[in-house]
C-alpha cells in the first residue's frame, strides 16, 4: 500500500508549509537571543525586531494594533487567557457569562473550571444549523452579566455564528465579547476594525503555520488579568521566554494565505459534499449549507458507525475525524452533534473532513469512491439498517 | 501503520466471519449500549438433543472492537453446547483476539451478553428456564458485571466502581445504585447511562436511580 496519503484533517492540525520553515529557520540558527536581551546585546535587538514584525503582520491581518496582540502558545491558551483572565479582572461587577454549547473544549472548560468556582454561566442552545439565537442572546444578558464568548466558527460542523450582530448586542449592553477564530482565522474576513470585538482567540497551525503558537488580541483598556505568571513579556500579560520562530511562522502563514485559495479549498469542499449526498444514500450534512467555513464538510452516515469508517478510511490512506463516541477517549459523542439537536445515533456516524492547501479535486473523488464502497460494506453488517429497509 | 488493534482485531474487523441473520432462528437477542451507541444481533440455532450451537450469525453497528468481538465470538460459539457457550467470556473473546484496548472493553462485552442473551431466549422458549427469576441484588450485580468501568476496562462490580445497591420490596421495584464517581466526571454519564439500561428492561423494575458521591 503505497498510495499517497489524503489528509483530509487539516481542522485538527495541518502539515507545515515549507516556506513557513524557511521564514522560521533564522530564529532558530541566527537569530536565537531572547527578545527580552535587547537592552544587552545586539542580537537581543535582531530577535525583538524579528518579533515585533510578526506581531504587526498579524495585528494588520485582524485589523488591530501591534500593542493589542499578546502571542500564547496556541488558542487553548488564547481562550483560557480570554475568559479566566476577564472574570478575574471584573470579578467585583458581575459574576455572569455567557458561551455556547458548541463552542470548543478551551472556551466550554474554561467556563466549567469557573462555574465549579462560583461563577454562573449561559450555555446558549443552537439551532439545528448550529446558529445561537440572538433573542436568546439578549434575554440570557443580565446585570450580572461581564462576558459573552461565542465562537466564529465551529471546528466541527463549520458554521458560522453572526459575529456582527453579537458585537453590536454585547457593545449595546456594555458588555465584553471574545469570540474564538480558530477555525476562520485567515479563511473568512475578520477586522476588528470593522466589527468591535473585544478579545480574539487565533492559532497558527490549522493555516499551515508551526503548532505552539497562537495569539490572543485584546483591545485597547479591556479589563484582563494576566493568567500565566512570571518574567515581564509580551506586554506583561503572558510570561515565559517568547517563540520567536514560531510567531514569524505565524506571521509567515497568514501571508501566504490568499482568497483564491480559500476558494479553491471551497469548490473541493463543495464537490465533496455535493457527490456524497448524490451518491450514498442515508447521508445527511451536519451545520449550515452556506454560513460555513470553506474548508469544512460534515456528514452523517446513518446506520454506521463513525470509527468503523475512519478505520477502514485509513486503510485506504485516507484521514478524516469522526464525532463518534467510540472514537473519542472519553466516550462523549460529538457535544457539537447532540447540540444542535442530533442524538447518538447522528453523532455516532459523523465524519467531518477538513480541507487544506495541499488537497486537490482528484482527492475529492478518490475519497467519494472509497467511502461509497465502505459504507455500502459496514451497512451490509449493520442490524439497524435491515430495520429501516423493512419499515 | 501502528493503529491500537492486534493484527487479529483488524483481520475480524476487515472480514467479519458468520455476518447475517439466521431465519426462524432458535434464539434471537439484541444487546446495545446507548452510551456508545453500539449494538450487537446475535440468532442462533441449537440441536434440540445435543444441544449444541449448530449455526450463528451476527450483525453489528458499531466500532472495530464491536465487529472483531461479534465475528470471534460467532466463531468460539459454533459447535458448542449452550452450557459450554453460557461459559465464554469477554476475557475469552479478548484473549482470541489478541487482546484489546481497555477503554474499548464496553463496546465488545456487548457481544458476549448477546450470545448469552440469545441462550437464554432459547431455554426460554423451550422451557428450559423457568419462570423469570425477580431482580434481587443479585440479578442486579449479574447484569452489572456487564458495564465496564472505563478508567480500567474491568467491570464495575470488579472494581468496586458501585458502592452501594438498595432495591425496594414489591411488584414495581425501584433500584438505588451508588456509584464511586463524581457526577463531573468524564465518564459519569456513560456509566450512568449503561447502568440504567442494564436495569430498566427487567419486568419487575420500575425505576432506576444512579447517585454519584459528593
Amino acid at each position: 500500500m503505497n498510495k499517497k496519503l489524503i489528509y483530509l484533517d487539516n481542522s485538527a492540525s495541518s502539515r507545515l508549509d515549507e516556506r513557513v520553515l524557511e521564514a522560521m529557520k533564522p530564529y532558530f540558527f541566527d537569530t536565537y537571543a531572547v527578545a527580552t536581551s535587547e537592552f544587552a546585546y545586539t542580537l537581543g535587538i535582531l530577535s525583538r525586531e524579528g518579533l515585533d514584525e510578526a506581531r504587526e503582520k498579524i495585528a494588520t491581518k485582524l485589523g488591530g494594533t501591534t500593542e493589542e496582540l499578546v502571542f500564547t502558545s496556541g488558542s487553548t491558551e488564547s481562550s483560557n487567557l480570554a475568559i479566566k483572565g476577564v472574570v478575574k479582572a471584573k470579578q467585583k461587577e458581575g459574576n455572569h457569562i455567557i458561551v455556547s454549547k458548541i463552542d470548543d473544549f478551551p472556551v466550554l472548560n474554561s467556563a466549567r473550571f469557573l462555574e465549579r468556582e462560583g461563577l454562573k454561566i449561559t450555555y446558549l442552545d443552537v439551532e439545528k444549523d448550529g446558529l445561537i439565537d440572538l433573542e436568546q442572546l439578549k434575554e440570557a444578558i443580565n446585570k450580572d452579566t461581564i462576558l459573552v464568548s461565542i465562537q466564529h466558527a465551529n471546528q466541527e460542523i463549520g458554521t458560522i455564528q453572526d459575529i456582527k450582530a453579537i458585537s453590536e448586542i454585547s457593545q449595546d449592553k456594555k458588555i465584553l465579547f471574545h469570540s474564538d477564530a480558530t477555525h476562520s482565522f485567515m479563511r473568512l474576513p475578520i477586522n476588528v476594525s470593522k466589527i468591535p470585538i473585544d478579545l480574539v482567540t487565533i492559532s497558527a497551525h490549522t493555516i499551515h503555520g508551526p503548532r505552539g503558537i497562537g495569539a490572543l488580541y485584546i483591545k485597547k483598556d479591556t479589563p484582563i488579568k494576566k493568567h500565566i505568571d512570571g518574567g515581564f513579556q509580551e506586554n506583561n500579560m503572558r510570561a515565559g521566554v517568547e517563540n520567536i520562530p514560531g510567531a514569524v511562522g505565524f506571521a509567515k502563514a497568514t501571508e501566504l494565505v490568499t482568497e483564491e485559495e480559500n476558494d479553491y479549498i471551497k469548490n473541493m469542499r463543495d464537490r465533496l459534499i455535493e457527490k456524497i449526498l448524490k451518491e450514498v444514500p442515508a447521508t445527511d450534512l451536519n451545520g449550515h449549507r452556506s454560513k460555513r467555513t470553506p474548508q469544512n464538510a460534515n456528514i452523517t452516515f446513518h446506520y454506521v458507525e463513525g470509527e468503523s469508517i475512519t478505520l477502514h478510511l485509513d486503510m485506504n490512506g485516507i484521514a478524516v475525524s469522526t464525532g463518534s463516541a467510540c472514537f473519542s477517549r472519553s466516550l462523549e459523542a460529538s457535544h457539537v452533534i447532540l447540540g444542535i439537536g442530533g442524538d447518538h445515533e447522528q453523532a455516532h456516524g459523523s465524519v467531518r473532513f477538513t480541507f487544506g492547501r495541499f488537497n486537490d479535486m482528484n482527492e475529492v473523488d478518490s475519497v467519494v469512491n472509497v467511502i461509497s464502497d465502505v459504507v455500502k460494506r459496514l451497512r451490509e453488517i449493520s442490524p439497524l439498517y435491515k430495520k429501516d429497509k423493512e419499515q | 501503520m501502528r493503529l491500537p488493534y492486534s493484527e487479529k482485531v483488524l483481520d475480524h474487523f476487515k472480514n467479519p466471519r458468520n455476518v447475517g441473520e439466521l431465519e426462524d432462528p432458535d434464539g434471537k437477542a439484541v444487546e446495545g449500549s446507548p452510551a456508545c451507541g453500539d449494538m450487537v444481533q446475535l440468532t442462533i440455532n441449537v440441536d434440540e438433543k445435543t444441544k449444541k450451537i449448530t449455526d450463528i450469525k451476527f450483525k453489528s453497528y458499531g466500532c472495530a472492537s464491536n465487529i472483531a468481538t461479534g465475528s470471534i465470538i460467532t466463531e468460539i460459539a459454533k459447535g458448542r453446547t449452550i452450557d459450554e457457550a453460557k461459559k465464554i467470556s469477554w476475557k475469552t473473546a479478548s484473549e482470541e483476539l489478541g487482546g484489546l484496548p481497555a477503554v474499548k472493553a464496553h463496546c465488545s462485552v456487548l457481544a458476549v451478553s448477546s450470545l448469552r442473551e440469545a441462550i437464554r431466549n432459547y431455554e426460554e422458549k423451550h422451557g428450559i428456564v423457568k419462570d423469570p427469576e425477580p431482580t434481587s441484588e443479585k440479578v442486579v450485580k449479574r447484569r452489572l458485571s456487564h458495564v465496564m468501568n472505563p478508567l480500567t476496562g474491568l467491570d464495575v462490580i470488579r472494581t468496586n466502581l458501585i458502592t452501594d445497591i438498595k432495591i425496594t420490596n414489591g411488584e414495581k421495584k425501584t433500584i438505588e445504585i451508588s456509584v464511586d464517581l463524581t457526577e463531573d466526571h468524564q465518564f459519569a454519564n456513560n456509566v450512568k447511562e449503561e447502568i440504567k439500561e442494564k436495569l430498566e428492561y427487567r419486568h419487575d423494575v420500575e425505576k432506576v436511580i444512579v447517585r454519584f458521591k459528593e
